[in-house]
């Protein structure tokens, strides 16, 4: 195998496969990406959906917290 | 050859500067700013990589997410394009790691030019699936340096390598595909 033969390779691949043609971006990106930006603001941790899980379940055991609770909020 | 990823003039620095700050600050209207300026560029890096318009789209979004959530770790002072470029690099990597090898080059996603006609079908067939077969890191190496023919140090810079890393995997990456198809029969 010499620099020759890998030439001859490299241009072997560039016919098969050859370089793309079109690089141009044909539309505005923005509105999707700020689609995605609401989308991951929106979204709950999973820790989120754990903590609102376990509230009834601390309601249930300590009721006396219930009035504390809503005079703060 | 035109640069991806143009560096703004000395009288745009200041405001160029201040943009990138107020980006890392975490201001919207300035990561709308980064984005409109830089979307062309990340895009026609990422086409040339992974050869598909629509997932090239869709991953520069995934890049400017990745931009957004690290924007605290952002240094303005070395510049957009190349932690762009990078991030960018990283986000087609990973895409072809898991979509591989079920991709194909088929000429209405990549729109390549017009072939050789001396190469026989079977034969470029041959070549092409060579080429999918390679460890996604060699392959986009080989991508962007023997079929994009972009420089060494652009490559390097976009992959966090040395120009000699790029050199070797290029090297790496030719001589893989000469195995594969020599035992296949095909002897370039």
């Amino acid at each position: 195998m010499n620099d020759r033969d890998d030439e001859k390779l490299q241009e072997l691949l560039r016919n098969a496969v050859g370089p793309i043609a079109d690089t141009e971006l044909k539309q505005d990106l923005w509105p999707r990406m700020l689609g995605k930006l609401d989308e991951q603001t929106m979204r709950a941790s999973w820790l989120d959906w754990v903590l609102i899980a376990l509230l009834p379940l601390w309601f249930f055991f300590f009721p006396e917290v219930i009035p504390v609770l809503l005079y703060h909020l | 050859m035109k640069p991806l990823f143009p560096t703004a003039s000395k009288e745009d620095e200041g405001d160029e500067m201040d943009l990138l700050e107020r980006f890392a600050q975490g201001e919207l209207e300035a990561f709308e700013t980064v984005f409109r300026q830089f979307q062309g560029e990340v895009f026609g890096w990422i086409v040339r990589i992974v050869r598909d318009p629509g997932i090239a789209e869709d991953l520069t979004i995934e890049t400017f997410w990745r931009i957004y959530r690290a924007r605290a770790r952002f240094d303005p002072s070395r510049g957009f394009g190349p932690w762009a470029r990078r991030i960018a690099t990283n986000a087609a990597l990973d895409h072809l790691k898991t979509a591989r090898p079920e991709v194909s080059l088929t000429e209405d996603q990549a729109q390549v030019p017009p072939i050789d006609p001396a190469i026989q079908s079977d034969i470029r067939e041959q070549i092409e699936q060579a080429f999918l077969h390679l460890p996604a890191k060699l392959q986009v190496v080989a991508r962007l340096a023997l079929i994009e023919q972009q420089s060494y140090e652009e490559i390097a810079q976009a992959m966090g390598i040395s120009v000699g890393g790029v050199k070797s995997r290029v090297f790496r990456a030719v001589r893989q595909m000469r195995r594969k198809l020599k035992r296949l029969g095909i002897e370039p």
